[in-house]
């Protein structure tokens, strides 16, 4: 049994599924985005690892080191780029005052 | 081992698939765009993992044409929707 790799998968595992989580119950886009770009980069970083694990001393390692260095530059650039995109957007960024807000004002509609 | 690493596969390809709720009932295109890009580093996750389990070297290359593929697809989405500020 190779611990190595099976430690890195169940971070693997445990990062996705908080990952998932983040981005189907936060309340906004940037904190959607926050969750998928931290959680993803763990949990996908991790499995690579884990392979880098199982393949051992072997050509394979090298290549999957490249698409780990490759998904490790661009991720983040990604992320960047999706949160300007909804910063032009002119979105607003959600705070907790917000909703006290429009519930108060709802409850005055009311 | 190999059990280990398709239970992994299928963990990988079933948060793929919870991850395009997202996309689907993203209210607008940035909560889209997030999803999008968490289900293409996931399916990056499947395809090495898939590489390492059959042992074949060939399929590393699909893995890392795929993650060029997804950057350059967010890349491309955020300039046509967004005009040409961005």
């Amino acid at each position: 049994m190779n611990w190595g790799a099976i430690l890195f998968l169940g971070l693997g595992v445990v990062f996705g599924i908080i990952g998932n989580l983040g981005v189907l119950i936060l309340p906004d886009v940037y904190t959607r985005l926050q969750a998928s770009s931290t959680a993803s980069t763990t949990s996908v970083f991790s499995a690579i690892v884990a392979g880098m694990f199982v393949v051992g001393w072997d050509p394979m390692a090298g290549k999957i080191a490249v698409i780990a260095l490759f998904f490790f530059l661009t991720s983040p650039i990604s992320a960047h780029i999706i949160a300007r995109y909804a910063w032009h957007r002119e979105i607003i960024p959600w705070r907790r005052s917000y909703a006290e807000r429009r519930s108060l004002r709802e409850e005055d509609d009311d | 081992m190999e059990q280990i690493l398709t239970y992994a596969i299928w963990f990988f390809v079933g948060s793929a698939a919870v991850s395009m709720v997202r996309v689907v009932i993203g209210p607008s295109s940035a909560d889209r765009m997030t999803g999008l890009n968490m289900v293409s580093s996931q399916v990056l996750a499947v395809l090495v993992l898939v590489a390492v389990r059959e042992g074949r070297s060939s399929y590393l290359d699909v893995a890392l044409v795929y993650d060029i593929f997804g950057f350059i697809g967010i890349l491309a989405m955020a300039r046509y929707f967004g005009g040409s500020r961005t």
